[in-house]
């Protein structure tokens, strides 16, 4: 075993923990779909990378970056209802393979129309936070700590809402029951909707503090998306807090593994990792076993 | 013109059709129930008269017409469906399965009341409010369902086989209380059963179906008096 200080595990860990963070945005942006209507939504990272891509169009306009944050993420929210309501509503009854090849549809458009109007070159992305922290340290950098604290202020926000207001309520009935919900007044439609815009709103963020990182282009998000997926899997695609908590396990797996496997097998140990754990818990490690009914 | 009236109404699953122009009414204030074997076309009815399936013909509640409406719209005139199998929410607790019941609500202050007069329905209820309501037992559900239909303050209660699968004694109290809410509080009910003595014995007027068609109709005690539902349907 390479010989390993304490200094650098953690501070591994703590790099891991900001990548993992952005994995649990996709990760719950992607379960958060996947509860309301039972389809893994592919295009999940392409739309987070376009909500990126409208930001930095904004800021190269000249706009405050926390002006264009907040902008992003509404223009993000109105977006996400917009591609329930006219593509999805549709399609609520649809086969299992017309969901996929609209997504995989969604994807193309997303991914080629940002190439289109951005070009496919590499652009620099701000980060909005400060180059020095206000404190000595070498464990965690000033944007890896900033993103996780971004993310993490999104996620109790969205935990908040979920489990304390009316509207949070009944979007998870809607989810969970959608005859029961429509019997006592809630319109399953609107709350699909409003799922939509939450998860591409959700999305809009991972996307925006990973881009100064990855770096803009329309491929950014290639890779975030399959740990995010794998992030969802691994926590449990029934279970949002689950998936949220595998995105920050699949960020902190890799590099450390990495640390003591060497970089060569350290995407393998992660892999290894995942499907020890889908073995011995196959729908996740929070996931509901889900009983067809007959 | 009734409270509820029913004209004419059809209804289709797909390319089947389950309601071969049935009409009915029920009076303000009064239990109807519709009795009929399996497959008659006694749960259909409820749905339909929701919007919970694809139907032709005529629904007035109170006046207005309600046919061809959203579900979600229907129930806010006043009208709760207390489905078969219950449709509990049963990953929330009791008490946010009774919140939803009054989500089309505005009144915060009056929905507090009302859940406290649920709660006197039903006490076994108040003792689980913060349990997960999946965890309650048939008869726990079945009142979680009344009471969350209550929540609505409802004006009409479609009421799905509320005996289905409850012990003799669950079944009497359950019976009891919907009396109970029917004498004080004016509300309607529209009750389907598969146990006809049951039905009879709460509602004041009956309809009998057959294969999606109202055979026979009128007071319960002509009913429970009539030879063929006698014979068939109360066994004796």
């Amino acid at each position: 075993m390479p010989d390993i200080s304490m200094v650098e595990l953690v501070q591994q860990v703590l790099g891991g923990l900001a990548t993992g963070a952005i994995y649990a945005c996709i990760a719950l942006s992607v379960v958060m779909i996947y509860q309301a209507i039972d389809h893994f939504n592919f295009a999940q990272g392409e739309m987070a990378m376009f909500s990126a891509f409208i930001t930095w169009q904004m800021i190269d306009w000249g706009a405050n970056y926390w002006v264009a944050f907040f902008v992003c993420i509404a223009l993000s929210f109105i977006g996400g209802m917009a591609i329930e309501r006219i593509i999805f509503a549709p399609l609520r009854n649809a086969p299992v393979f017309t969901h996929i090849v609209v997504f995989i549809a969604l994807f193309q458009i997303f991914n080629a129309g940002a190439g289109y109007i951005w070009e496919f070159t590499i652009r620099e992305f701000p980060s909005p936070f400060p180059e020095r922290l206000p404190f000595d340290t070498t464990l965690i950098g000033p944007h890896d700590l900033g993103m996780m604290a971004v993310v993490l202020i999104m996620l109790g926000l969205i935990f908040l809402f979920f489990r304390f207001t009316p509207v949070g309520l009944a979007m998870r009935a809607a989810a969970a029951a959608p005859d029961s919900a429509r019997l006592v007044g809630i319109s399953v439609g609107m709350m699909l909707a409003l799922g939509w815009g939450l998860a591409a709103a959700i999305g809009a963020v991972g996307g925006m503090m990973i881009a100064p990182v990855v770096y803009l282009e329309p491929n950014m998000m290639l890779g975030i998306l399959l740990y995010g997926f794998a992030g969802a899997v691994v926590g449990g695609l029934t279970s949002p807090g689950g998936a949220v908590l595998g995105g920050f396990m699949m960020g902190v797996i890799e590099p450390v593994a990495g640390m003591f496997i060497g970089s060569e097998l350290k995407l393998t140990v992660a892999l290894v990792v995942i499907v020890t754990i889908l073995i011995f818990r196959p729908s996740g490690m929070f996931g509901r076993v889900v009983v067809q009914r007959v | 013109m009734a409270f509820l009236d029913v004209a004419n109404l059809e209804a289709f699953y797909g390319p089947i059709q389950a309601l071969h122009g049935i009409s009915f009414s029920l009076e303000q204030g009064g239990i109807t129930t519709i009795l009929g074997a399996n497959g008659a076309g006694k749960t259909t009815t409820l749905r339909a008269i929701c919007g919970m399936v694809k139907t032709n013909g005529q629904v007035s509640f109170d006046g207005e017409s309600i046919a061809g409406k959203k579900t979600e719209k229907i129930v806010r005139y006043g009208v709760a469906h207390v489905p078969e199998g219950r449709g509990t929410f049963v990953r929330v607790s009791t008490e946010d399965n009774l919140r939803l019941g009054a989500y089309s609500r505005r009144d915060a202050g009056a929905v507090a009341e009302d859940m406290e007069r649920v709660y006197g329905y039903f006490p076994r209820l108040k003792e689980r409010r913060n349990q997960q309501a999946g965890t309650l037992s048939g008869g726990e559900q079945q009142m979680l369902a009344v009471g969350r239909a209550l929540m609505l303050r409802p004006r009409l209660m479609l009421l799905d086989e509320p005996s289905f699968g409850l012990a003799p004694l669950i079944v009497q109290e359950l019976f009891e209380i919907l009396r109970v809410i029917n004498q004080e509080e004016g509300v309607s009910m529209l009750l389907v059963e598969q146990n006809a003595n049951l039905a009879l014995n709460l509602a004041d007027h009956a309809y009998l179906l057959e294969t999606g068609r109202v055979v026979i109709s009128g007071t319960s005690e002509e009913i429970s008096s009539d030879e063929t539902v006698r014979q068939s349907y109360l066994g004796y």
